[in-house]
């Protein structure tokens, strides 16, 4: 099976189109950037605490939000988390934004929030604790305490392994909210067993999967650290490139991965996704991606150069992307596929970062002939208007040849 | 199969046995499926953020311990200027790393100079700016280098330790980022985060001090005044809860004042544990022992002072402060009306030393174990399905040769499977999002390598020398992508921190492992299958 065979396009004629269009992305993904005052930086980069706390139901928003006032909570936000694949998550978050507030403050912002939700929803009964808030070693704890099993001293092995066992039926079959410590029959928990829980539990109809706090110090920190790295990054290839082809080639290539990644940005912005560490995970992924389909093209303008030494180097230029263009659509279209299986099946935590690819790849593939070789091109062009009339690859040629 | 082509074969084959060992391994040699499963598991890592547990970056103020230096020093200089006769107005800490002497006597500024390069060779003496005859003593770099290392050095291994008899699996404790004195603390699986914050968090400074009035004040201003504004000599103000009341019961907060100079700190100790309290029903207290070094101090010190009160301070509050009846060798007793997990966790923390400066915690996160497993099923199911697509799609396009990227492709994965379990590499998102990377990178350069053979193919070449050129031109190309992805990530991972840094190892092993099978082993299964087949028939390709 075979998609091309021989095309023969102008890809080179329709440059200005090319950076027409790019200038319009870049633009309007500005123009958010500016509404929105800068990217939606995810805690990690912002500073602050998230709690997300997952229910058996729909989330009571309301009644949360009135706990956490009672608690004199009043600078949160709750956020119901909406999933493309799953729009009933039953889930919320609760993010405390950072002002200025040290770590300690941080700190009691969590436990107040924690509090909250205890005091609001949990059907509390007195010296009893929250089967959906605790792990394998306080249910143990309990269970060789009352012994319901009748195992004598030595059972804190099998008590253990039974705790972990009714943790993990808790977490992986109903999602970590258990309403009913009567399901635990499921997971191989008899009456007696149940029973004692019972005397040590209760159970809540929700559960607190994730907690993160990030001191303010830490956000700027990661921000600025973020931004360095992938500098020297692009810096390292920028050299590689210049060292294996030309300058020329280097910058041509950098510019095209800075452009992929500042349309990203925007599109982040417009489509409201935060930007985590993650997402910076992503971003990176998406400069190595794009990185390769440039040297890919690059790659074949260099031989072509030896080959064809009297053709304009326009002409050579879109002869290598044409000769290029069936490996181009066919790994960008599997790696496409790829990330946009995993936008789809990858679930809510991996949903921005998915994105980023999934934006990244199509604006990769798209920047290696419709920015980086017209770079080259124009370049070239620029630089034979005075030298000769006549536009050749001859001078690039010859001096490409030492490579 | 010529002699040259079996060796290559019996190389690979090597790798690959080495990569399954790694993987599955063969000290346990699996019996069954689940016992191979588990074997995997164990071999392969997970992070945090596919695990769950609590992650805390906490920093050292390692300041603290520079200025408690110069404390001791500046004492210490006072002494040697005394001794040595020379005079000064002023002797002061102008920071934490700067003493300034004021107005010392211009004739003995020459000994003076001596006086500290000699004794005190870790500073540096220099005319004070704007003072005729002032000097200022400024601690060396090297030595506040030295001291924050120390410093740094110390608290970790206090904190390990700590965390250690907390009993947790495999908690992790390891300096972190780039000279911010940071260090993190991973505490996988379940767990309340609060506690091993708590006892991470705790000073334990433990001191034993003359309770030198015996009568504790109302105020620090009550204090003040009985005596007459100023404190006695080498003695100092420290508050607490007054237990001496009749009635037993707690009363307000209370002022002692106390001699300066502990008799005995947290060092001395030799063990501390928590014990049910026999005066206050249904507390806990925490029995220590002193070392005997520490021991032979005390017995005389208590000896000469009884019927005088010891106070008992922890963190700078006094906890309590007994009369001492008799001569006391090495034991004794911190009532504080504790919890039983209150005493357990002081008695764990004064065990393990006190923290050599106070800590700040940075970032804390706990991803409950829901969803992680959340994470890893559904980023195993996209990436088997997306896997799967590549697959379908490889051999209906490539025919035969498309096997022969399937097979590369899966060869590419163990090895970086194996190589992260070999490293004892962490695999976390970020880190898959290295391995989407690559399988991405291991997919191009089988499109890349087919598309040359095809051209040559299409060139009415004959398969032997098409595959041949297949391979030589497209592996220009291969090297150079590659190489650019190998540069970036090698930035990523000298500059960056954490998820940056398991991102650029698993991105750097994949494309390595991708330059040996899409290059080498496909070119051998090529080679083969050329040598096999009949001179005239066509290419699956």
């Amino acid at each position: 099976m075979e998609f091309f065979k021989q095309v023969d396009l102008d890809w080179m004629g329709k440059a200005k189109y090319f950076f027409a269009l790019s200038l319009a992305l870049l633009v309007v993904g500005g123009a958010s950037l500016i509404k929105n005052g800068g990217p939606y930086y995810g805690i990690d980069f912002k500073g602050g605490t998230v709690v997300d706390v997952r229910f058996a139901g729909p989330p009571p928003i309301d009644t949360i939000r009135n706990g956490l006032t009672q608690q004199g909570i009043v600078n949160s936000t709750i956020v119901p988390v909406s999933d493309i694949a799953n729009p009933n998550t039953n889930e919320v978050l609760i993010n405390l934004e950072e002002k200025g507030q040290g770590s300690e403050a941080l700190d009691a912002g969590k436990t107040a929030i924690l509090n909250a939700l205890h005091v609001t929803l949990g059907s509390g009964e007195a010296g009893k604790q929250d089967f959906n808030s605790v792990g394998p070693s306080a249910i143990a704890d309990v269970l060789v305490r009352k012994d319901p099993l009748s195992l004598g001293a030595a059972a804190g092995d099998r008590y253990t392994q039974l705790a972990r066992q009714l943790v993990n039926f808790r977490d992986k079959n109903h999602g970590g909210v258990l309403t009913n410590l009567n399901d635990l029959s499921a997971a191989g928990a008899n009456a007696a067993t149940i029973a004692a829980l019972r005397d040590s539990f209760y159970t809540s109809n929700f559960a607190i999967i994730n907690v993160e706090i990030v001191g303010p110090k830490v956000g700027s920190e990661l921000r600025r650290q973020a931004v360095v790295v992938t500098l020297y990054a692009l810096m390292g290839m920028l050299v590689y490139i210049a060292f294996r082809f030309e300058w020329v080639y280097g910058a041509a290539a950098v510019l095209a991965v800075f452009h992929d990644v500042l349309i990203t940005l925007g599109l982040f912005s417009i489509f409201h996704f935060e930007i985590s560490l993650t997402v910076i995970a992503a971003l990176l992924t998406l400069v190595g991606y794009s990185m390769n389909d440039t040297i890919v093209i690059f790659d074949r303008i260099r031989e072509n150069m030896r080959l064809m030494r009297r053709e304009p180097f326009k002409l050579i230029v879109n002869r290598s992307i044409n000769q290029t263009l069936s490996r181009t659509i066919l790994t960008s279209g599997l790696t496409f596929l790829t990330v946009l299986v995993l936008f789809i099946m990858g679930g809510q935590v991996l949903r921005a970062f998915s994105f980023a690819l999934v934006v990244g790849i199509l604006v990769g593939t798209y920047s290696s002939f419709g920015i980086a070789a017209p770079l080259v091109v124009a370049w070239n062009q620029w630089r034979d208007q005075g030298a000769t009339a006549v536009v050749t690859g001859t001078a690039a040629g010859n001096k490409l040849r030492k490579t | 199969m010529s002699a040259n082509l079996k060796w290559k074969a019996i190389f690979i084959a090597g790798v690959i046995l080495v990569c399954v060992v790694g993987l599955v391994g063969i000290p346990d040699a699996p019996k069954s499926l689940s016992v191979l499963k588990s074997n995997f598991a164990n071999r392969i890592k997970l992070g945090l953020d596919l695990q769950g547990g609590t992650h805390l970056i906490l920093q050292v103020q390692v300041q603290e311990a520079v200025s408690q230096e110069t404390d001791q020093v500046l004492d210490n200089i006072t002494k040697q200027l005394r001794d040595k006769a020379i005079r000064y107005d002023e002797l002061r800490k102008l920071n934490d790393t700067q003493i300034l002497v004021h107005n010392l006597a211009p004739e003995q500024a020459g000994t003076a100079r001596n006086l500290i390069s000699d004794q005190f060779p870790d500073w540096d003496i220099s005319p004070a700016p704007g003072e005729p005859s002032g000097y200022l003593l400024t601690m060396k770099a090297s030595h506040i280098a030295d001291i924050a290392q120390r410093t740094m050095d110390q608290a970790q291994e206090t904190i390990r330790r700590r965390i250690d008899a907390l009993g947790l699996t495999e908690p992790l404790v390891a300096p972190y980022g780039q000279g911010e004195n940071e260090i993190i603390v991973e505490l996988p699986g379940e767990g309340d985060p609060n506690r091993a914050k708590s006892v991470i968090q705790a000073g334990g400074q433990l001191e034993l001090h003359l309770v030198l009035d015996s009568t504790p004040y109302s105020s620090e201003a009550a204090a003040m005044a009985a005596h007459g504004g100023v404190l006695p000599p080498n003695s100092q103000l420290v508050q607490g809860k007054s237990t001496a009341s009749a009635s037993g019961q707690q009363s307000a907060e209370s002022w002692y004042v106390i001699d300066r100079v502990p008799v005995v700190t947290g060092r001395d100790l030799r063990s501390a544990t928590a014990v049910r309290s026999t005066k206050n029903i249904g507390y806990y207290d925490v029995d220590f022992q002193l070392s005997t070094e520490a021991g032979r101090r005390f017995g005389p010190f208590t000896e000469q002072n009884i019927g005088k009160q010891l106070g008992i301070v922890l963190e700078h509050r006094l906890q309590t402060a007994p009369t001492i009846n008799g001569r006391i060798d090495d034991t004794g007793v911190i009532e504080g009306q504790f919890g039983e997990q209150e005493a357990n966790d002081l008695a764990l923390v004064l065990r393990s030393g006190a923290l050599p400066a106070s800590i700040k915690y940075l970032e804390e996160r706990t991803v409950g174990p829901s969803l992680g497993a959340d994470s890893i099923r559904h980023g195993v199911q996209a990436s088997i399905v997306s896997l799967l697509v590549v697959m379908v799609f490889m051999v209906v396009y490539y025919r035969l040769s498309g096997v022969n990227a399937i097979i590369a492709l899966v060869l590419n994965l163990i090895i970086l499977l194996a190589a992260l379990a070999y490293f004892g590499a962490v695999l976390t998102l970020p880190g898959i999002a290295g391995v989407i990377l690559t399988i991405g990178m291991g997919v191009d350069s089988n499109v890349l390598i087919f598309e040359r053979i095809r051209e040559e193919l299409r060139a009415s070449k004959a398969p032997v020398s098409a595959v041949d050129q297949g391979f030589k031109r497209a592996f220009l190309t291969i090297i150079d992508t590659h190489v650019t992805t190998i540069v970036s990530a090698a930035f990523l991972f000298i500059f960056g921190t954490g998820p940056v840094r398991g991102f650029a190892v698993s991105l750097a092993v994949g494309l390595l492992a991708n330059l040996f099978t899409s290059v080498y082993v496909s070119r051998v299964i090529f080679d083969w299958h050329l040598a096999e087949m009949p001179r005239e028939a066509e290419l699956s390709i």
